[in-house]
Formats: C-alpha cells, sequence, structure tokens
C-alpha cells in the first residue's frame, strides 16, 4: 500500500524527503490539493526528490494547509500555506529544515496538539488513512487481537469497566448496551455505527473516517465479537462523501488481509461491515431513525421501547454507536479498561473530542481527558476569538445545545457538570459566538432549525417548532412580549415533556438557556442587545 | 338499534395465557402481559385520551396525547408505546398531564378549521372529541400562522373524499393502508410541518394505486377522509349488523342508517371472517340495491317476443303455477326443474331445493356452484370426507409457506388476501401457481418465493410432479400418513407418483414450468412447519377440476398439513353463499348435509318431515337440462337469482335450450340476461332486505339482518312457498328462523344452529351439533370426518381443448377487484369507473405479430363462437394465453368458452379455451343479434 499511494519524484532516490500532506476533505477545502501539485511541480522543476505522502489531518484547522517534512526522523510543519508560498519554501531549503516564517517548528511541539491527550485521534494526520502496515505499526489491531481471544462478556466487561459513554451525545454507558444485545436471543444481530454527524461545528466523525478508518472498523468488529453480532452498518451523511470513499478502500484493503469476513484472528467469528449513505437529513442522526433509514425507509422517529439493543436494525438486537464511542473501543482493548478509566473525571470517563468553531482563532479537534473547563479550550486552545471581539455565548453541544454566557466559562466540562449548568456536551461541538450576536435571533434560530429538520412525527415537535418560530418572531417584534414569552415557555413544557425524540425535546435547550442569560434581548425589554447587528 | 360506537382499547390485543398486575390511578387490574399501558388502562374503565392509536393498528406513538406517569421511570411516557410491567403504578391524569394534553390540542387546534358545526363528521370526530376531554379554550398562538387550510380537497375518488385541511398527520389512514389492506397506496410525503398524507407519487386518490378498500377513511379520527355518503346526508342514527352480499368471504358489516337509508357500511371489528377490514365491493358498491333498474313488481308475458306485463303477486304466482303444471301434465314430472342462487340465503335455497323436490317431485335441482366449486365437492369428499374448506381465515397467520394457486385473491377475495399479505410480510413463503404474474407474485412488500407460470390446463401435472418430489426425496410427513390416513390408498398412489412419468423434469414440457423450479417449490413446501394451500376456480373450473382437488388433498396428506392452524386445503369460494347453497341441497343427487338421494335412511328423515313421498333418483345438472331442453324432454324452469344466460359457457348453446323450453321463471332483482328468456320475472329482495343467514367459505354460518322492508312486498322464501303451494304441495313458516330450525333438524352438520344462537353474538362454522356446540373452525383436527384420509390418483390427462394453427392462443376467464361476478349488481355503482368494459389482455409480442395495438378492438373468437374486445397489452400475461373478465354481458366471454367439463362433476372448462384473436373494426355478429333482442322487448311501464 504504502509504494503504491506515495508519489516518487526527482531522480535521487537515495537523498528522497518524505513530506505529508492532509488529504482530510477540510484541509482539501482550503487547498491543500494545489499545495500538492504545486509541491511536485516545483519539485519536478527543481530536480528534488520528493517523496508526498497524504494523510489525514490532526485538527489543527486553523494550521490548514498544514504540511509537514520529515527531517531527521522529525516532522517539521509548514502552515497555513498558500500555493505562493511553495516556491518560497523551495528557496527557503523546507526540504532540508531551512527557516521560512510559515514554518512551525516541530509538530509534536505546537501547544495546541501538544496540550492534547490523543488517545482516539492520535494517528489522525500522522499516517495514511488506510495503509494497514501503518496503522498496525502504530499499535493498531493489538485490540482486535486482544479481544479475538476474549469471550463476548470479557470484552463486555472491559468496556463496560473503562467507563465509556455514547460519545453521540446520550452518554449512555456503552458495555451496558452491549450487554443487553449480548444478552438478547436472536439469530441474526447487528452493529450500526451512526456516521450521520450533523450538529453544527462538529467534523470529529468525519475526521476519524477520513483520518484513521481501520480504527472506526477495528472497533465496530471488536462490539460484533462482544455481542454476537455478524453484520455491520456504518450509515454515513451523504454530504461526506470523501469520508465515504475512504471508509470503503479501508474495508476493501480489511477484507483482502482478511480482518473482514470469517474467523477474524481466528476468533472464529465472522464480521461484515457495509457502508449505507445517509438520505440526507439531520432527523436520521437520531439512532431509530437511522435505523429506518437504514432499512431503505424514510427516517422517522421510532417509539421506544423497544430499545434498538433488543428489537433494532429489521427488528434484531443491534448495537448502535457513534463513531467515537466505537473508535475509542480498539485502544480500551489494548492498553486495558484501566487505562482509559484513569482519565477523565466523576463519571466522563476517558478522553474527549471537543471541536472548536465558531468565532475562534485556533479552530479544530481538542482530544482531551474529560474535566478540563469551557474557558480552557476557548482561551487556551482556542485562543479567543477570531474577532477578537469578547466572548458572549457559546452554544455547546450543537444547535440543540444550551447557550453558555460569558460569566458561564468555567464550568468543567463533563456530563455531570455539564447537566448542573443547564447545558449538554453532546457531540462535543463548541460553537463561539462573539458580543455581536443577538440571541433573541438564536432562539428563533433554534425553533427554524427544529422546524426545518423535523421528522413530522410528533405534534410537539412538528406543530411546535413552527409555532415557537413565529412566537419568538412576535416577541423580536415586541408583541405581547410577555403573555408571548409565557406561551413559549409553555410550548417548551410540551415539547421537552411531549416529544417523541430528543430533537422536539432538546429544542427548549437553545431558547430557554438565550432567554434565562440574555432576556435582554427578548423584546423591547431594557438593554436590549446592545451590540446586536454591530459588525 | 341506535349508534353504538365500539369501544376503542388504543392498541391491539396480545396473544398470551400470562397476566400482570398494574395499579392504574389507584386501582389494581391483571391484564394480559405485553399490552400497552393505554389498553391496559381501557380494560381498567379508563380511556386515555388518544389520536394517532387505535385498536386496529400497532401502536406509533405521535400524537402525544396519550402521555402518562409511570412511579419510578422519568419523564412522561406514551401510554400507547409502553407495556405494562408487573407492578408498574401508573396515573393517567395529573396536573402536569393536563398541561401537556391541552399544550398538544391547544397546537392541533392552532392548525385547524373551526367549522365542528359544519363538519360532515360533527359528532364522529376524535379531534371534537378529544379537544373537549382536554379542556382546550384558547389557542394562543392564532390563526394567522403557517398552516394548512387552504390545502385543496381531492374529491376524486367515487365513495370519498380527501380534505388535507383537516388533517392532523396522525399517519392512521397511511397505517391502515399498510397494515390492515396492505397496498402501501398511501404515504407521508415531505418532512416536518410540510409532512402531508398522499396517496401515491403524489397522486389524486382516484388515479393512484389505491384499491379504495376504505380502511383509510374508517382510520381517519377527523373529517380528512369522509364518505360521501355521510358529506351528503350526515351521521347516521341507527345500525343493523349484517352481512356483505359480495364475495364467499363473508365480510359483517354494521349497515349505518338515516331511517331505513343506508348511510355507510362500516365493517364490523368483531366479524369472524373480516375482522373489521372490507374492500370496495362491500364497503362502498351496495347502490345498486336501491337502482332505478330494481324491478319491484312481478310481471309475466306469455311469449319472450311479448312485453312484460306487471301484475299482482297472486296473478303471477298462479300464472307460474299453472305453466308449469301444464308442462309436468304434457312431458312428465320431470320436464321441470329449478336452479338455485348462491346469492340468496340459506333459508331461501332450502325452500327452492325442498320446492323441487317437494312440489316439482323430482331431484331437478342444482345450484352455480355446479360451474364453480363443484369440483371442491367432489375432491374433498372423496379425500377428506365432507365438501368444505377445512380452515377458518384466521388460520393463515399461522401459515409458513402458502400455495395460492388458480386464485387471485387481491382481487376477487380482497379481505383475505389483506390477511395472507399481513403473514407473507411477516414472512411467511409465497409459492403461485398461476400462468399470469398475478399482484402477489410481486407487489408492494411481497415478493412470491417461486411463481410457476404453468400452461392451462396442466395443473394435474404440475401437482403431480409436486407429489412426485415430496415422495422420491423422501419429505413425505410418514407419521401423519401413518396415524391419518388409508395405508392402502397411500401405498398405491405413493407407486403411482413415484413413477418418471410424474416427476418435474418428465412434465417440464408439458406444464411449462422449469423442473428446478418446481422442485425448489415442492422442497419448500414440504418442508414448510406449516403449509396452507389456497386455491379458486383456476382449480376447479378444467376438465380435471376434480382431479386437481384431489391433487391438492394428497399433497396436504402427505405432507401433514391437515388438521391444525396454518395449514389446510382451503377453496377461496366466488359468491357470498356458493357454500351454503351446497350445504342447503342444491344439488340433483344430494340433500341438505351432502346426503345422497339414494341413502334411504336420509330421504325417509326428510320424507317423513315433508310428508311427501321423494325420487331417489339423482335429477339433472345444469348442462344435462340444457341438453334435455334441447332434445325436447325439459321445458320449464325456475331461475333463483342466478344470470345463466351470462354466466354459463357456450352462450349460444344455453340461449338456444332456454329458446326451446316453454316457461321460465326468473326471480332476481333485476331483468338479467336470463330474463331475456323468461316467461314470468319474480322481484327478487337484495341483502338489505333479506332475513337469513349466508354461509362463507370457511363454513361461518352469518346473520343476514334486514334493514328495511321487502321493497317489492313479499321475502323470497314466501315467494318460493306461495308458488310450491300453488303447485299443491303445502308449504310455508312463520319467518326465515322457522325455515333454519327445520333445516336444523333434518342437517346433522347443522344441529346446533338456530338464530337465536346466531342472534346471541356466537359466530359458528359448521359442523355445529352437540360435540361442537359453537361450531368447527378447523376441520379434521382429531381425524378427518370420513375417519381415515384416502390419497386418490390423479393421472394426468390433457384437455381435449387443443391450441392449432387455427387457434393458437389460449383464453382463460377471471375477475377483477371492483366488479362482482356478471356485474348484476357492480355494474350499478360507481365502481364502474375503474372497469367500465371488460377487455383482453394479451401479451405485447402477441399483439405485435397480430398488428395490435394498446385500446385495438379485436375479435376473439374459439371453435364455438366469437365476441369483439378491446385490447390491452400487458407483459402480465405469459405469451400465447389471453385473458379476460365477464363482468359485463355485451363482451360476450362466454359466448367463445366451451362446453367442456370436469370429468365428474361438468364443471365447465372456463379457464381454458383455443381461440384466435385478429384486430376488429366492428362487434360480433352475437353482439349486435344481443342488441336487437333487447332493443325489440323493453319492459312494459
Amino acid at each position: 500500500m504504502s509504494k503504491k499511494s506515495s508519489i516518487v519524484c526527482g531522480v535521487h532516490p537515495m537523498s528522497e524527503i518524505t513530506i505529508y500532506i492532509p488529504s482530510d476533505s477540510a484541509a482539501r477545502s482550503v487547498g491543500a490539493d494545489d499545495i500538492a501539485d504545486a509541491i511536485r511541480t516545483e519539485a519536478a522543476r527543481r530536480h528534488a526528490s520528493v517523496r508526498m505522502l497524504r494523510t489525514g489531518s490532526r485538527g489543527a484547522y486553523w494550521l490548514e494547509p498544514l504540511i509537514e517534512v520529515e527531517i531527521a526522523g522529525e516532522r517539521v510543519g509548514y502552515g497555513p500555506l498558500g500555493v505562493d508560498d511553495v516556491s518560497d519554501l523551495f528557496d527557503s531549503g523546507f526540504l532540508t529544515g531551512g527557516d521560512h516564517p510559515k514554518c512551525l517548528g516541530p509538530v509534536a511541539d505546537i501547544p495546541f496538539l501538544k496540550n492534547q491527550t490523543r488517545v482516539t485521534f492520535k494517528r489522525c494526520g500522522v499516517i495514511e488513512p488506510c495503509n494497514l502496515t501503518q496503522y498496525e505499526s502504530t499499535g493498531g489491531l493489538a485490540g482486535l487481537r486482544k479481544a479475538a481471544h476474549m469471550s463476548p462478556a470479557e470484552i463486555v466487561d472491559a468496556v463496560t469497566q473503562s467507563g465509556l459513554r455514547g460519545r453521540g451525545g446520550a452518554g449512555f454507558p456503552t458495555g451496558i448496551k452491549w450487554k443487553t444485545v449480548l444478552g438478547a436471543d436472536a439469530t441474526q444481530k447487528y452493529v450500526c455505527c451512526n456516521a450521520d454527524e450533523g450538529d453544527s461545528g462538529t467534523y470529529a466523525d468525519r475526521m476519524i473516517m477520513e483520518s484513521d478508518p481501520f480504527l472506526l472498523i477495528e472497533g465496530m468488529i471488536i462490539a460484533g465479537m462482544a455481542t454476537g453480532a455478524t453484520q455491520g452498518f456504518i450509515y454515513i451523511r451523504s454530504e461526506y462523501p470523501q469520508a465515504i470513499a475512504t471508509f470503503n478502500q479501508a474495508i476493501a484493503a480489511m477484507q483482502a488481509e482478511g480482518l473482514l469476513g470469517e474467523d477474524i484472528c481466528g476468533s472464529g467469528r465472522d464480521f461484515s461491515l457495509t457502508v449505507r449513505r445517509g438520505a440526507g437529513s439531520y432527523i436520521c442522526g437520531e439512532e431509530s431513525a437511522m435505523l429506518d433509514s437504514l432499512e431503505g425507509k424514510r427516517g422517522m422517529v421510532r417509539a421506544k421501547p423497544p430499545i434498538p439493543a433488543l428489537a433494532g436494525l429489521f427488528g434484531k438486537p443491534t448495537v448502535v454507536n457513534n463513531v467515537l464511542s466505537l473508535a475509542a473501543v480498539p485502544d480500551i482493548l489494548a492498553d486495558g479498561a484501566d487505562a482509559y478509566q484513569a482519565l477523565g473525571t466523576g463519571r466522563s470517563r476517558g478522553t474527549q473530542a471537543f471541536q472548536l468553531a465558531g468565532d475562534i482563532k485556533q479552530g479544530g479537534l481538542v482530544e482531551t481527558a474529560f474535566g478540563i473547563s469551557l474557558r480552557d479550550l476557548i482561551e487556551d486552545f482556542g485562543g479567543g476569538t477570531r474577532s477578537g471581539r469578547p466572548v458572549r455565548a457559546v452554544q455547546v453541544g450543537g444547535p440543540l445545545g444550551a447557550y453558555i454566557p460569558a460569566s458561564g466559562l468555567d464550568v468543567d466540562m463533563d456530563y455531570e457538570a455539564l447537566a448542573a449548568s443547564g447545558a449538554m456536551l453532546g457531540h462535543g461541538g463548541i460553537v463561539v459566538f462573539n458580543d455581536t450576536v443577538d440571541m433573541a435571533a438564536q432562539a428563533e434560530f433554534a425553533m427554524e432549525f427544529c422546524a426545518e429538520e423535523s421528522c413530522g412525527k410528533c405534534t410537539p415537535c412538528r406543530v411546535g417548532a413552527v409555532r415557537g418560530a413565529e412566537t419568538l418572531t412576535k416577541i423580536r417584534g415586541g408583541e405581547n412580549v410577555e403573555a408571548n414569552l409565557k406561551l413559549l415557555d409553555d410550548l417548551c413544557e410540551v415539547m421537552v415533556d411531549g416529544s417523541l425524540c430528543a430533537m422536539g425535546g432538546l429544542t427548549h435547550m437553545p431558547v430557554r438557556s438565550a432567554i434565562e442569560h440574555f432576556p435582554e434581548d427578548f423584546g423591547g425589554m431594557p438593554g436590549v442587545a446592545e451590540n446586536a447587528a454591530k459588525p | 338499534m341506535s349508534i353504538k360506537k365500539d369501544h376503542d382499547l388504543g392498541t391491539p390485543s396480545v396473544e398470551t395465557d400470562k397476566t400482570v398486575s398494574v395499579e392504574i390511578d389507584g386501582r389494581h387490574i391483571d391484564v394480559p402481559q405485553g399490552v400497552s399501558v393505554m389498553r391496559a388502562a381501557a380494560l381498567a374503565g379508563t380511556d386515555i385520551p388518544k389520536l394517532c392509536a387505535t385498536d386496529s393498528l400497532d401502536a406509533f406513538g405521535s400524537c402525544r396525547l396519550c402521555l402518562v406517569e409511570i412511579d419510578g421511570r422519568k419523564g412522561t411516557p406514551a401510554s400507547c408505546t409502553t407495556p405494562v410491567e408487573a407492578g408498574m403504578s401508573i396515573a393517567t391524569q395529573t396536573p402536569r398531564l393536563e398541561r401537556i394534553r391541552r399544550g398538544v390540542m391547544e397546537l392541533y387546534i392552532s392548525d385547524h378549521p373551526l367549522d365542528c358545526l359544519t363538519c360532515a363528521t360533527n359528532g364522529d370526530c376524535e379531534l371534537q372529541d378529544r379537544a373537549g376531554e382536554v379542556g382546550l379554550r384558547e389557542v394562543r398562538y392564532g390563526y394567522e400562522g403557517e398552516g394548512h387550510l387552504d390545502a385543496e380537497k381531492d374529491i376524486s375518488n367515487p365513495y370519498f373524499d380527501f380534505d388535507p385541511a383537516k388533517c392532523i398527520v396522525c399517519s392512521r389512514c397511511v397505517r391502515a393502508c399498510e397494515e390492515i389492506q396492505g397496498t402501501h397506496a398511501l404515504t407521508i410525503q415531505a418532512r416536518g410541518f410540510d409532512s402531508k398524507v398522499s396517496a401515491g407519487m403524489d397522486e389524486d386518490f382516484l388515479s393512484s394505486e389505491c384499491v379504495s378498500c376504505g380502511a383509510c377513511v374508517q382510520a381517519c379520527p377527523t373529517a380528512t377522509l369522509t364518505e360521501k355518503t355521510i358529506v351528503e346526508h350526515g351521521q347516521p342514527n341507527r345500525e343493523v349488523l349484517t352481512t356483505c352480499a359480495y364475495c364467499g368471504v363473508g365480510c359483517s358489516f354494521k349497515a349505518e342508517l338515516q331511517g331505513d337509508d343506508v348511510v355507510r357500511m362500516t365493517p364490523h371489528k368483531d366479524g369472524g371472517a373480516n375482522e373489521g377490514h372490507s374492500c370496495v365491493k362491500g364497503r362502498f358498491a351496495w347502490g345498486y340495491a336501491t337502482h332505478t333498474d330494481r324491478i319491484v313488481s312481478p310481471m309475466i308475458r306469455e311469449k319472450t317476443s311479448d312485453p312484460w306485463r306487471e301484475v299482482s303477486w297472486d296473478e303471477a304466482i298462479g300464472y307460474a303455477a299453472a305453466r308449469f303444471k301444464a308442462i309436468q301434465a304434457e312431458h312428465g314430472v320431470g320436464a321441470i326443474g329449478g336452479i338455485t342462487s348462491s346469492r340468496c340465503t340459506n333459508e331461501e335455497v332450502y325452500v327452492v331445493q325442498k320446492m323441487v323436490r317437494a312440489a316439482f317431485k323430482n331431484n331437478n335441482v342444482d345450484t352455480c356452484a355446479r360451474v364453480c366449486h363443484s369440483p371442491t365437492g367432489y375432491g374433498l369428499k372423496n379425500t377428506f370426507g365432507t365438501s368444505a374448506g377445512t380452515q377458518d381465515f384466521k388460520s393463515v397467520a399461522k401459515a409458513d409457506v402458502i400455495i395460492v394457486v388458480g386464485a387471485n385473491p387481491t382481487d376477487a377475495h380482497p379481505v383475505f388476501a389483506s390477511r395472507m399479505k399481513r403473514r407473507l410480510r411477516e414472512g411467511a413463503k409465497l409459492i403461485v401457481i398461476d400462468p399470469r404474474r398475478i399482484d402477489l407474485v410481486r407487489s408492494p412488500h411481497i415478493e412470491a418465493a417461486y411463481h410457476l407460470p404453468l400452461r392451462p390446463g396442466t395443473n394435474v401435472a404440475v401437482i403431480n410432479a409436486m407429489a412426485h418430489v415430496v415422495i422420491t426425496e423422501g419429505l413425505c410427513d410418514e407419521a401423519f400418513v401413518a396415524e391419518r390416513c388409508e395405508d392402502k390408498s397411500f401405498k398405491r398412489w405413493r407407486d403411482f407418483i413415484s413413477e418418471d412419468e410424474n416427476s418435474p423434469e418428465a412434465l417440464e414440457d408439458v406444464t411449462g414450468v422449469s423442473a428446478s423450479d418446481l422442485r425448489g417449490a415442492a422442497r419448500l413446501f414440504a418442508n414448510a412447519g406449516n403449509g396452507a394451500i389456497y386455491y379458486g376456480l383456476g382449480v376447479t373450473e378444467h376438465s380435471q377440476g376434480s382431479s386437481m382437488v384431489m391433487g391438492l388433498a394428497n399433497l396436504a396428506m402427505a405432507t401433514g398439513n391437515i388438521g391444525r392452524e396454518g395449514v389446510g386445503v382451503n377453496p377461496l369460494r366466488g359468491q357470498n353463499n356458493v357454500q351454503g347453497s351446497c350445504d342447503m341441497g342444491s344439488f340433483p343427487h344430494e340433500y341438505p348435509g351432502y346426503r345422497h338421494v339414494s341413502d334411504p335412511v336420509a330421504r325417509s328423515a326428510f320424507e317423513d318431515h315433508w310428508k311427501v313421498s321423494l325420487d331417489p333418483e339423482p335429477g339433472l345438472r345444469i348442462p344435462n337440462m340444457f341438453a334435455a331442453a334441447l332434445d325436447g324432454s325439459f321445458k320449464g324452469l325456475y331461475v333463483q337469482g342466478e344470470d345463466i344466460a351470462q354466466s354459463d359457457p357456450n352462450t349460444k348453446h344455453v340461449a338456444s335450450a332456454l329458446a326451446d323450453m316453454d316457461c321460465i321463471i326468473v326471480q332476481d332483482l333485476f331483468l338479467n340476461e336470463t330474463a331475456d328468456f323468461a316467461h314470468v320475472f319474480f322481484p327478487g329482495t337484495s341483502f338489505l332486505e333479506k332475513d337469513g343467514t349466508f354461509t362463507n367459505a370457511e363454513r361461518r354460518i352469518n346473520r343476514v339482518r334486514p334493514v328495511k322492508p321487502a321493497m317489492q312486498g313479499m321475502d323470497e322464501w314466501e315467494t318460493t312457498c306461495r308458488l310450491a303451494r300453488a303447485m299443491g304441495y303445502e308449504m310455508g313458516y312463520r319467518n326465515a328462523a322457522a325455515i333454519m330450525d327445520e333445516i336444523a333438524s333434518l342437517t346433522p352438520t347443522f344441529a346446533g344452529v338456530s338464530f337465536d344462537k346466531l342472534d346471541s353474538g356466537v359466530s359458528i362454522q359448521w359442523p355445529c351439533n352437540d360435540a361442537n356446540p359453537v361450531g368447527t373452525p378447523i376441520m379434521h383436527a382429531d381425524g378427518f370426518v370420513r375417519g381415515k384420509g384416502q390419497f386418490m390418483l390423479t393421472q394426468y390427462v390433457p384437455t381435449d381443448e387443443k391450441t392449432n394453427r387455427r387457434y393458437p392462443l389460449i383464453l382463460t376467464t377471471g375477475r377483477i377487484l371492483s366488479q362482482y361476478n356478471v356485474g348484476a349488481q357492480t355494474r350499478r355503482t360507481k365502481n364502474s369507473i375503474w372497469h367500465g368494459e371488460d377487455v383482453l389482455e394479451i401479451h405485447p409480442h402477441d399483439a405485435d405479430i397480430r398488428g395490435i395495438s394498446e385500446g385495438d378492438l379485436v375479435s376473439l373468437g374459439s371453435r364455438i363462437g366469437a365476441t369483439t374486445i378491446r385490447a390491452v397489452l400487458s407483459d402480465r400475461m405469459p405469451q400465447g394465453v389471453v385473458y379476460t373478465t365477464f363482468h359485463h354481458p355485451e363482451s360476450g366471454a362466454n359466448v367463445v368458452t366451451t362446453e367442456l367439463s370436469d370429468w365428474a362433476t361438468n364443471c365447465p372448462e372456463y379457464k381454458v379455451t383455443a381461440v384466435q384473436v385478429t384486430l376488429a373494426n366492428m362487434p360480433s355478429d352475437w353482439q349486435m343479434e344481443r342488441e336487437n333482442r333487447q332493443a325489440v322487448v323493453e319492459p312494459a311501464e
């Protein structure tokens, strides 16, 4: 694989220099491919001997396109680069460690990356995504090989012991879910990976699928071994064409090595895996709607019970896990539950992939143990706002997450602490807003988002979201503000208690948190959004 | 009785014998394990408010009105989707729940018209009722927001309107279409607030795949889907429980009335045959009963070329008796006879056969089963011992592999088809044996494991080959055969069927079915836990119809598929009371209860009761009557509710036989084709005026109750009795119940049947006697009626009807969904919108080589006759086979069919006629003659 995917230019293979360029779609969206072309052209022109490897991204998106040159066994970073920089780079002798204004020094020493605790994302940006040799040489497959010789119950125990909780947002203990599936009596069981990553400001799932797909496949196989499921499906949103392509390539590579199929690693257990492309609806990220969609139906939320662990895909017991939950599993098996459990705080164990977005200087993925404060994430890792304006609100956990005011940034980032402050972790998305944000408009947006993405099955969500948005329009226009705020609050109660799934059930969070923390923005009340609509 | 709404328990029952104890609002109750909290509460007497839930559909959980609080559980779970657990403590009414319910209702009403007082379902609207219950007093959102109040009505369907402005998107219609009917014509289009019910791909109802079964209309909790009759007339004020008069499924209905006028037919939830479902015919196509074509006065005429003359009942009956007596005086007692109707009640049929035997003093009585299921009687009697299907309809829910042979249930027995499709969606496997690719072969969520498209006329070869595989591959259920069947007959049959000439490979060229498919199908069936066989006229209406019935019985016995739920050999009966008319002794050789007229014990029982001596010799079958008429020895015929001139084969032959008779009495609702040849017309009663019973294909004796007095002023059985009296035999009854009492006293299988018992709510499937006081849903459970099952040899013999260069195609005939039989009823309803004329289905290649395009008029000609009909190109036909229906008299399908018939019972071979199809530009000679005949004789004013 490595021979095939590396590109050798020039005429002096002995003095060949290795350059790593990300092929992650976010890096490509800011020109990584153009940089690669420019380097190839420039190297050929200069008869420089260059070996170019396309890795995933390390997730320091604020530095993309970020290329790395291997010098004396160390990877030195340059970024963010433009095509115009390439000629300069060669002029400055970047292939041999020459200095350049875009030189970031050894990548491993960049504080944004150095200060993280990379467990799940440790290979992202480091290896070629579909290079099984590289995957294995960096610790890959160790978990699978261990699991292959453990009983299902032992695997489930290890996952339970690790304290791993569902990373999709609900935070349900993964081991307990697996135990339910293991205990279910059925001729066929399934593992379904939810990769319909739809929350605004989140991209961790995509990173795994594009940068280290074997990790996720390994996690899914282990889930199958643990529960008796022999067939896996991964539901990847259609907006991620590259993730779908990379993942299919990775599946083929593992099939070729006998790591998917029959009698995996001598375990006597079989597992096959199929990629299913999402059908373009936010609600398909809800697990039961995803199952409907996987079955070829329109994505509609199912009532529970029955829970998917007992009656999921095609009515069979099914593990439904988020990408990050499953991707955490191989290391738990490889390094032991204790190692994973040692990280984190309280009942939130292990690491969490925080994804910084919005008005943030250093946007990107931060994997670190639970318990870091929101302020540290935004100020230390994120470097504050990109605009330089003060932070006014931070939305944590996607479009249905609560808004946390600037005064609340010291909250610890773990499931319980966030819940105690009326917020939620969700999928780890963090979107920063500065002081120009109109929080009433944000609240209205939350209802509009719910109206737009509602599957339409239950009344509180289907009709409630529309009426909620309309009521917020009235409030913003100063119409019967007090009565309409009361109506909105009543509606929120109906949506919380009455909605069939978390979609309608969580819409109140951005709405109520905005009203609670920013009452001045709602309808002609004193001190209304002083900075709103300012540039 | 006045209108009584069924208690809707919200979610379906659960089959279990375990119960759990729960506490609902502080009251303890034991409920079946696994039922929903909603159903448990309803059983406890507390109806939790609901809109999307109804007990005919699986819980859905969308309306969110039915939330409850459960001790120890977070939040407010929906009671419809939450199963009870032992010890659960549930609160159905709390301030929190009150707030949520009112809030949900406020959302609903914010997008609903406020026209309750002028709404068609005012008084019968669940949304209205629930709004009342939750105490909604104001809609604070106002009504100026986004909404659906301007959505356009769809009035395309002839029977119901769709008004999306009133829709609450509960999906009950969509789910009814999926779960109950199984057509999947409806869907929710778009998502979120834009969600809307859509027929097909955003089509109107009429052009969609909707089959107008009405399940959606029934399921709708608002005025969104409403019968046009309700829109026009308003809500009913009384109801009568009765039975549909269409096919042999025998659906129970509530006739809902305003005074004596039907405004709606609602299938009855407790109806054993249909359990709350119906088809387009039963639910909607009842308008014929009061159609202006109805004849309500007796009429007579001297000659068929004379105009009809309306007369009094006395005159008509006296005239008829005189003519019949004259015939008997001149030509002997055997020169007259009667044909009973499978559309009439058991009581009406019974008196006709009694009149023939006692008043006409001969056994010349036959029935339309002669031309449909007489081979079923012969075949099942010889193998199992009784002439009836073995199962109840419900049994199909337990079948694992189903053979459908020579039947098209989605068109001809739609309500049963829905049950079957539900089971197929659950995973049962299907084998279809039919030349045509009927809908069951592949339709939404249904696909046959095997479709064996055999050549018409080769049924017996196919079933022999399947049995050959079962025996030679060691798949026979030897334990069953040893215990339940006659050893000698089995061994003889086993040796016969094992012969190489019966192998799939040997018969491949004959049947046109690949040997590997045939072997696969046979293995699938033989290895099924429960294998069930359902068949129709595609089995019986052949020169080897009886052999094929016995072949099916052999296969069922050899595979051990008799005597329990989920198995059996099941004829799908064509007409509403064809089972009953056979049971009631409508055969020239059998008394009621299938006892031979030569049996002295049976005969003397009837002689004693009827106080008359009876002829021990069998009388004439229908085809014999025609033959005897043509040779001058048969001169008078009483035809009760059957249109032999349209429905029997070789129309020209039938017509000349009828024309040769001296007196024909027709008793019918309408002047039918046979009436063209009649001298006396006795107006009959529609099912809405009848008091009696129909027996359906599962032997279920269903009550038919009058919703209004007879329009022509006399019960049909009374007409028959008066004719018998006028002929000199004293016969009369107080009421229909008295007739059933006599039937019960003379018929062992009916011994325990009475109107009182039926009216007490007991649903009875015969045999019903001291041993089985509430009837017998599954027959042959502890042993065959005849003792041990008898295997019969079924040598395949090709039909004499052969194709050649002149007649290279095979015509086979059948039915479609919207029309019924000769169409006398359905053609007088709006059903004709779907099928205004009979057409000839022909494979595109067969059409192409004849220069025929879609819609062309073609001449369909056989060795017997020709007719002109419109061609429809259809690749559901195999090459070499064409298909038509016989619902419209002017199409003349039976002008073409032959008189070849079943070797044992004379059931005509409707399904195989060698024909040629050529382009035509004018009606056939026969069609022109018919036109002229009808133009000359119009009823007198």
